[in-house]
């Protein structure tokens, strides 16, 4: 069993959701991007989704393209994601660890070789969010070659008929964007979620994760009874952006910011449906 | 040794670019976020049923007509002509459209299409301002809701045209993100539509961006050849030579290009922004400098670093200051049927007084940037040829940011 699917059959086996957490890799530098990846482990986080720093992410945010922006500001390079995975990788052999990224970065050089270079760092798995299914064909066929999963969204948008589409795409995981828009923290946990992640359970096996705007333990803990994971980003981008005065205490930051989110996945916390 | 090109699809294949699916050969396509991909569907059908309504193509020729101004004049630039001493030089007057750039015919189609489809919030980017105010202006006629997109750089330089659109209802949002221009706007642009995409219709200003965008804009701005093909027609008896026009996005020059592909006699030539020089960060003349990307919805030439971030891009005209260009330009370049060539803003700045003192016709700095290459081209060309320059815009866009170029005060 690969990495990631590995993570999802513990999760399950101890009655919990996945807890996926996202941060930009390189923000604001490298070491301590490594050191604030390092405590969102140490605290429980079970996966990790790597952004990789992009000029124009236009699914971002502001929270997110400040991050990017910093990220490539402080000398980030394509060169430099993969050393930060690699190093990940050597200290923590078992962790999924996913790309979140924009095509361009994948495509430019040729996609063969990124993917390649993806999975000699140590990437378990590409979520490319400009990259629909029908474009994604030399993509698919690269991932396949290497062993790395593909990772697909499905939007609040998407109706019924593209469903078994992205379903077929997907080798990782499904990820539900419970809001439209762009990501960022919001106050409220879409209320139609739980009947979305039934529906796109009905055409795939594979894990569905629900995301975008989380940023509460009691929001965790309401996707974490309904889905196979809970994605947090934004709210852990903040955590960086609000101590950028005191890079040394972002790895401490980032640890309580984590665990008090991470306590929200665990299923026997909440009350039965 | 090169490759020889493949040869050209014959003529009915050709002009059913892109496929279904948005590709003009390698470039094109749909690249964008999943919660897009429902709206951009819709949008394809809802086009393809109204470009087949005769109902709605004469109401757009209506509009096109008595809102804008169509058929536009062809006009012989007979001092032009003269100072060149060499082919023919006719200019087709777009800058006389309402609003003053051709962007009105797509701007007019797109709104028809919105309140067809019940989407009752347009939202634009602008780079000139141009785009921002042709949509501001249908948005006022037909009582949509409008806002425009604006990099902070662009507002400034093009600060007249963002009064424009605030005095025709439109609520101009500055654009603070990466290098606060054309492109930037377009993020947000989309940023937006992601966020809206049900009630909101999102009229894309060039002819870039996902399916069926590039179609669609070029469908809209086809009108522009088709009437300069009659009247060179009826004036000379004849096609033209050569055809050129400047290339941002590249609306207005798949425009005047689109009724002469088949035309083999007549050699089409697009003009990029060449800036302070063909160096890095220093231009946005994609084909010289730029290799094959994914940008902003389509597959297509961008300027970019080796890692595959986005370029900064300089060029005196907002309108032609982006790092990506139209894919259905980059398909006809590798067929040999367009080529490309570009104009540096110190040449603009030239002809935009040359032409201005010789015509009596104050272009717009996009626009200079064919008239630079059309008049060495037309040095270049026997009198009996004819040189046919797509006039895309007026300049009076401009005329404050020329003044402080060329140290004059205005009070
Ligand atoms: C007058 C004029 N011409 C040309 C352009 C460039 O756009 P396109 O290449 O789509 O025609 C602009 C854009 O703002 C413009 O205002």
């Amino acid at each position: 069993m690969d990495r990631i699917a590995q993570a999802f059959a513990r999760a399950r086996a101890n009655n919990r959701a996945v807890f996926v957490a996202y941060l930009c890799a390189g923000d604001p530098d490298q070491e301590t991007s490594l050191a604030a990846c390092r405590a969102l482990i140490e605290s429980g986080v079970d996966l990790l989704e790597l952004g990789v720093p992009f000029s124009d992410p236009l699914a971002d945010g502001l929270t997110n393209q400040l991050a990017a922006q910093r990220a490539l500001d402080g000398g980030m390079t394509a060169a430099g994601v993969f050393a930060l995975v690699h190093r990940l990788r050597t200290e923590f052999p078992e962790l999924p660890i996913v790309f979140y990224t924009y095509y361009n970065l994948v495509f430019s050089n040729g996609v063969g070789a990124y993917v390649r270079a993806a999975r000699e760092a140590g990437v378990d798995g590409m979520l490319t969010l400009d990259l629909p299914p029908e474009e994604g064909a030399e993509l698919s066929a690269a991932c396949a070659q290497e062993g790395i999963k593909t990772v697909l969204i499905v939007a609040p948008t998407t109706p019924e008929s593209r469903l078994p589409i992205i379903a077929r795409a997907a080798t990782g995981f499904i990820y539900y964007v419970s809001r439209e828009g762009v990501t960022g923290v919001r106050d409220s946990v879409a209320t139609d979620m739980p009947a979305a992640v039934a529906r796109i359970k009905a055409h795939t096996t594979l894990p569905v994760v629900v995301g975008f705007g989380i940023s509460k333990r009691e929001h965790v803990a309401e996707v974490a009874a309904c889905a196979d994971g809970v994605v947090v980003g934004s709210a852990l981008v903040n955590t960086i952006r609000d101590h950028l005065a005191d890079r040394a205490g972002i790895p401490a930051a980032m640890a309580a910011r984590a665990r008090d989110l991470v306590a929200g996945v665990s299923r026997s916390a909440v009350p039965g449906p | 040794m090169a490759v020889a090109p493949a040869p050209a699809p014959p003529a009915s294949a050709r002009l059913s670019l892109p496929d279904s699916a948005g590709h003009f050969g390698v470039y094109g396509g749909v690249y964008v976020p999943e919660t897009l991909m429902t709206a951009l569907s819709d949008l394809t059908a809802a086009y393809e049923i109204a470009r087949n309504d005769p109902a709605f193509q004469s109401e757009l020729r209506h509009h096109l007509k008595e809102f804008a101004g169509r058929p536009t004049e062809l006009y012989f630039a007979e001092r032009l002509t003269a100072h060149c001493g060499g082919a023919k030089i006719y200019l087709k007057r777009e800058d006389l459209l309402h609003t003053g750039a051709h962007k009105i015919n797509n701007a007019l189609g797109q709104a028809l299409l919105a309140k067809r489809m019940g989407k009752k919030r347009i939202i634009a980017e602008t780079g000139a301002g141009q785009h921002g105010v042709a949509t501001a202006a249908v948005c006022a006629k037909f009582g949509l809701e409008c806002v425009v997109y604006m990099g902070a750089v662009d507002m400034e330089r093009q600060a007249l045209n963002v009064f424009r659109m605030r005095l025709m209802g439109a609520e101009v949002r500055g654009v603070e993100a990466g290098q606060k221009t054309l492109k930037d706007a377009v993020n947000e642009a989309m940023r937006d539509w992601v966020t809206n995409v049900r009630g909101t219709h999102y009229i894309l200003g060039s002819a870039l961006g996902a399916h069926p965008y590039p179609m669609m804009v070029r469908d809209f701005h086809r009108v522009i050849g088709q009437e300069a093909k009659e009247q060179l027609r009826q004036r000379e008896g004849r096609l033209p030579d050569e055809i050129i026009a400047c290339v941002g996005g590249g609306s207005n020059a798949i425009g005047i290009f689109y009724d002469f592909l088949d035309e083999a006699s007549v050699r089409l030539i697009g003009v990029e922004a060449g800036g302070r020089g063909i160096k890095r960060g220093e231009h946005a003349a994609r084909f010289e400098g730029g290799k094959l990307g994914v940008l902003q919805g389509s597959k297509t030439y961008i300027l970019q670093n080796p890692d595959g971030q986005i370029e900064l891009t300089h060029s005196v005209s907002a309108g032609l200051d982006y790092a990506a260009i139209g894919p259905e330009h980059a398909y006809y370049r590798d067929q040999g049927r367009i080529g490309y060539a570009y104009a540096c803003d110190d040449e603009v700045m030239e002809s935009f007084q040359l032409v201005s003192r010789l015509e009596g016709i104050i272009p717009a700095l996009e626009t200079t940037h064919a008239l630079v290459h059309g008049l060495k081209r037309a040095k270049e060309m026997r009198k009996d040829e004819i040189l046919l320059i797509n006039l895309s815009g007026r300049g009076d866009k401009d005329v404050n940011q020329v003044a402080k170029m060329l140290g004059v005060t205005l009070r």
